[in-house]
């Protein structure tokens, strides 16, 4: 029934979406100065369609109806209500489909709340928006189906596999999803913004929004899929430089650059065409990272299952889209000419884009490099952290320093300033207290550390300089900081991390650094749908004289049948103790690994501070408007 | 002016998509078994006790040779280690240890608990030396003949199939 039901709305959508095609192509024609009404009514029509296929999916999966071939794969009766829930996105079909509710609900969104009134441009956002939501409800009806039924109708599904049943997981995909997706609306409109020839500015306050918005979920997005790597995959580490998480990065760079830049433009200053590419770009971006995830052509961690059938059409599209862009480009893109000061605000911004991209270049090639190599020479490589250090960590020292100075500098004049001033006095000597509690020797990883320091004084000066003058970009300050601390904690945590590995059994102690391990008990559980040993340790530090009680588990999950290890993490403020164990196949030795992670939750709280300072400007737009 | 960009950028995006469709079609399972048959390459690898390097040109004056790639922490080394301690007591057949990425506390204390079964032992700090042999995962074992070429690779622990078949290919 519910099969049916899913069918129909998806092919109903579908219908609707080709008439809100049609009529929007009908329109762009005519001389009116309105959209008319009916198009209004089209497309709640097809929001109301398409959400309602997204939760007779998530119906689905809370009843368990196995007579869904897609719940079948992923569900299990005896799963607990959220990661039923969760299930529903936590599979290829899935996820499809609510990438395409999120299409449509930003075409909606566009169509209903932008502010700008050009209605050509209006008209043709929605007309490609469209365009893309056919192609997707294609690829889903033709190649991916959720609805796809199943018969006979099993008793039992196959279950999700326990490692995404993790709530910092089950919201990481739609999280990414709402940064990934939302980027299509504003390539849409930069193509109807060339063809429609609206001005800089109205493009500027017409997109804004929707980056930030975008820019918004895709750094929390991130943020989550890190937490989650640090706490379920038991290494330890929070980011991998794996190919998926570089997927999700790459159309970060150019949304952070598309940020800056819409700044520039907001002003009339110019890079009309540099905001158009970006725009292009992130989309493109975020397709290239869907294809490589999906199409299984990169070996990684956290895949869906592959299929080169979905690779092939997510390609064919990607390649339908790309070569539309640039004969748009090409044909539309007016010609620029303008001049900047040296010293002027869009002079950082613009070298603040050279940085992104430059950074996009090298985790994009150091993700297709791999492919390209296997491809043309048939030589398997990988590219792992080594590289990404190497290249991106000295860029970190001008691009840190280009963020201190560059927001003081004013639009288009051209003043010079002295370098030497109180900030840079108070930054060189809380740098000379940190290098030396930490003695460092390596003299890059101290001229990151300095510059990071200068950033954080240096911003947090501005904030006191302007809160007096009561004229604070808060969202600025707010963002810059939490880079600036992210770079500072990366760093401290990178150098006072601790790691061992050594096998115990029960009853040893392992005395090593400043720390005695204690293996005291061993515990089995039977929980609803897994088996767990646990290993209680207690950990005491020699030097503050502190213990901990840790206990690490082994679980073994029946459906589908998989051996996870849990590490147990014990968070204080300023330290994360790290224990994972893992069996020794006939022996009673079990190994170890123990770590110190300092300032983890220091980590986190920078990114927050980072997303939290783009989601301020969203809502400052909103008050100015009001004014 | 125009017009050459738009070819440029047309080609460039061309060529990376005619790649992206072929490596659709590639196999992705990485497989090291087409290195069997041809020679291990020559390499210097660090000795585990000293300083002094053992050159791989050396395997040459053995009839045939064990390569078996280690760690103390590695679980699966540890239920392999008596078959290896097993293969120790063929006569043609020299048993070389690498020491993969591990602590030198640690490996000792697993040798003395579990026999030392190798004629050299040797290390790889960082892993790196060990690319060049195909591993990608320990515990890993190659054997050779003298003119360098590998005879058998077995990725994952030795199990007694393997030491019989071992026993096999140098009595012959």
């Amino acid at each position: 029934m519910l099969s049916n039901l899913g069918n129909t709305f998806v092919i109903v959508a579908l219908l609707i979406s080709f008439l809100l095609v049609f009529f929007s192509f009908k329109e762009f024609k005519t001389n009116n100065n309105l959209i008319p009404v009916k198009i209004y009514k089209i497309s709640l029509l097809q929001l109301f369609f398409t959400a309602s296929s997204f939760i007779i999916l998530l119906l689905a999966y809370v009843l368990s109806d196995f007579s869904l071939a897609n719940v079948y794969e992923n569900s299990h009766t005896n799963k607990p209500l959220f990661y039923k829930i969760s299930g529903t996105w936590g599979n290829h079909e899935g996820s499809l489909l609510l990438w395409i509710n999120i299409l449509v609900l930003f075409s909606s969104l566009f169509l209903f709340i932008n502010k700008n009134n050009d209605k050509d441009f209006k008209i043709l956002t929605l007309l490609f928006q469209n365009i893309l939501v056919i192609i997707f409800l294609i690829f889903l009806l033709s190649n991916s189906n959720p609805f796809s039924k199943l018969f006979p109708i099993p008793l039992e599904g196959l279950g999700l596999n326990p490692i995404l049943q993790d709530p910092a997981l089950a919201i990481h995909p739609p999280l990414l999803y709402v940064g990934f997706v939302g980027s299509s609306i504003y390539f849409s409109a930069a193509l109807a913004a060339l063809i429609s020839k609206i001005d800089s500015q109205s493009l500027a306050i017409s997109i804004k929004p929707w980056v930030l918005i975008s820019w918004f979920f895709q750094t929390v997005g991130i943020l989550v899929g890190s937490i989650w790597a640090y706490y379920e995959l038991g290494w330890g580490g929070y980011w991998f430089w794996d190919p998926v998480e570089n997927s999700s990065l790459m159309p970060w760079f150019v949304m952070t650059a598309l940020l800056h830049s819409i700044l520039v433009l907001e002003r009339k200053i110019g890079l009309y065409s540099w905001v158009i590419i970006l725009s292009i770009l992130t989309f493109t971006m975020s397709v290239t990272g869907t294809f490589l995830v999906r199409s299984g052509i990169l070996n990684s961690v956290h895949t869906f299952a592959s299929d080169p059938s979905r690779g092939l059409f997510i390609l064919s599209f990607l390649i339908l889209m790309v070569f539309f862009s640039i004969y748009v480009f090409f044909k539309f893109a007016p010609f620029e000419n303008k001049k900047y000061s040296i010293f002027s605000k869009e002079t950082f911004i613009i070298a603040n884009n050279w940085f992104m991209i430059f950074f996009l270049g090298v985790v994009l090639i150091g993700t297709l490099y791999p492919v390209f190599l296997d491809t043309i020479t048939g030589s398997k490589i990988s590219v792992g952290p080594p590289y990404y250090n190497l290249i991106l960590a000295p860029f970190l020292i001008p691009l840190l320093f280009l963020m201190t100075s560059g927001p003081n500098y004013k639009w288009i004049s051209n003043e010079t300033k002295s370098f030497f001033n109180f900030v840079l006095v108070l930054s060189v000597i809380l740098f000379l207290i940190t290098f030396f509690i930490v003695k460092e020797s390596s003299f890059l990883l101290n001229l990151i550390l300095f510059f990071s320091i200068y950033l954080i004084t240096q911003t947090l000066f501005d904030f006191y300089e302007s809160f007096k003058k009561r004229n604070v970009n808060i969202s600025r300050i707010i963002s810059h900081l939490g880079f600036g601390l992210l770079i500072f904690f990366i760093y401290i945590n990178h150098i006072f991390s601790l790691e061992n590995n050594f096998n115990l059994k029960l009853g040893e102690v392992k005395k090593t650094n400043n720390y005695v391990i204690k293996f005291n008990n061993l515990e089995e559980q039977s929980i609803k749908n897994y088996k767990s040993i646990i290993g209680h340790f207690n950990i005491s530090n020699k030097k503050t004289l502190r213990s901990q009680e840790l206990k690490p588990e082994i679980r073994l999950y029946d459906k589908p049948v998989i051996i996870t290890y849990e590490a147990s993490i014990d968070s204080n403020l300023f330290s994360d103790t790290y224990l994972t164990m893992s069996n020794i196949s006939e022996t009673d030795v079990f190994n170890i690994k123990f770590q110190i992670k300092p300032f983890m939750n220091f980590i986190w709280f920078s990114v927050l501070l980072l997303s939290l300072g783009g989601i301020l400007n969203f809502f400052k737009r909103k008050k100015n408007e009001t004014n | 002016m125009k017009q050459i960009n738009y070819i440029i950028v047309s080609i460039l995006f061309s060529a990376i998509f005619v790649v992206l469709y072929l490596s659709l079609g590639n196999e992705k399972i990485y497989d090291t078994e087409d290195l069997v048959g041809k020679k291990i390459p020559e390499v210097e690898i660090n000795l585990f006790e000293n300083s002094g390097v053992l050159n791989t040109k050396e395997f040459t004056n053995n009839e045939f040779t064990i390569l078996n790639f280690w760690a103390s922490w590695c679980a699966p080394c540890r239920k392999e280690h008596p078959n290896l301690v097993r293969l120790s007591k063929i006569t043609n057949l020299k048993m070389v240890g690498i020491n993969f990425k591990d602590d030198k506390s640690n490996a000792k204390n697993f040798l003395q608990e579990n026999g030392n079964p190798f004629d050299i032992l040797a290390k790889d700090k960082l892993g790196k030396k060990s690319v060049n042999f195909g591993i990608y995962g320990i515990p890993e074992t190659i054997l050779i003949d003298s003119e360098l070429k590998i005879l058998k690779k077995y990725i994952g622990p030795l199990n007694i199939k393997d030491v019989n078949e071992i026993r096999k290919i140098v009595k012959k």
